[in-house]
């Protein structure tokens, strides 16, 4: 176990989440995609913990403030999916790009 | 042995990751996510941090469970029982994708990384409850005004008459 093994797999969680991000047509896969991006980050501040710094507990309370990110983001995004899917029937992000440019 | 069990899972989460986006039916999908974050949590439970691992493995599994039931919710194929892509433009998100990994592998292999500095404290979740209620309290205070105004928006968002009231411009209480 290295730094760089721990890191390598915190990209390619994130590699595969962001692909998923921003391939998905629906609206809750994206959301998966975003959660998966999130677990990779978790991975890298947890390896930046044990491996760089492990006498200060700052990695720690990093990696706790991601794992609640992650819960947040879940129920905003389902509350969104929820208030779009009442008000016009999407659940496909395709028809929700009101805010496209 | 811990290497060992470090490459089997992680290969396992990068593995069930990439099978949220090929299985067939969205409830699949939800539970290969929570088999990438268990093998995840046991990550964490390799090195020495035994509190957040088991609080990942705890709150993913609840997470995910509930994000089944919403997944059911909006499945557009139940049961996965005919094959479905739903995406776009997926050639250029396996190019982006890919690129970003390759720009982070690249950094990750050629980055000069500090030395390790100090050594793990004998019990880290100790060391973490102490620095969450002494250093960093506005940390802590900040993630539960953020439950707080999470817990309500989404309320507000989910209720029927939504944020703006109903669209004919009634509100609760006026006589229709």
């Amino acid at each position: 176990m290295t730094l760089q093994a721990f890191l390598l797999l915190g990209a390619a969680l994130f590699a595969v989440g962001l692909y998923g991000a921003l391939s998905q047509q629906s609206i809750v896969m994206l959301m998966m995609g975003l959660e998966l991006m999130i677990n990779g980050l978790v991975v890298a501040g947890a390896a930046f913990w044990f491996f760089v710094a492990p006498s200060t507990a700052d990695g720690q309370v990093l990696v706790l403030v991601a794992i609640t990110v992650m819960a947040l983001e879940m129920a905003m995004g389902f509350a969104v999916v929820t208030a779009l899917f009442r008000a016009r029937d999407a659940d496909l992000t395709d028809q929700a790009r009101d805010l496209k440019g | 042995m811990r290497d060992v069990a470090f490459w089997i899972l992680a290969v396992a989460a990068v593995a069930s990751g990439v099978a949220v986006f090929v299985v067939d039916s969205m409830a699949r999908a939800t539970f290969a996510l929570l088999a990438s974050f268990l093998c995840v949590g046991v990550e964490l439970l390799l090195i020495d941090l035994h509190y957040l691992g088991v609080l990942v493995v705890l709150m993913m599994i609840m997470e995910l469970l509930v994000m089944a039931v919403f997944m059911i919710m909006y499945m557009m194929n139940p049961a996965g029982l005919m094959p479905m892509t739903m995406v776009h433009n997926h050639r250029g998100a396996l190019t982006v994708a890919g690129a970003v990994f390759a720009a982070l592998a690249a950094g990750i292999l050629l980055a000069d990384w500090p030395e390790r500095a100090g050594a793990p404290p004998r019990d880290p979740a100790v060391a973490l409850g102490e620095s969450l209620m002494g250093p960093a309290m506005l940390v802590m205070i900040v993630i539960g005004v953020a439950i707080l105004a999470t817990m309500i928006a989404s309320v507000v968002l989910a209720t029927h008459r939504g944020r703006y009231g109903d669209q004919d411009g009634t509100r609760d209480g006026d006589v229709p």
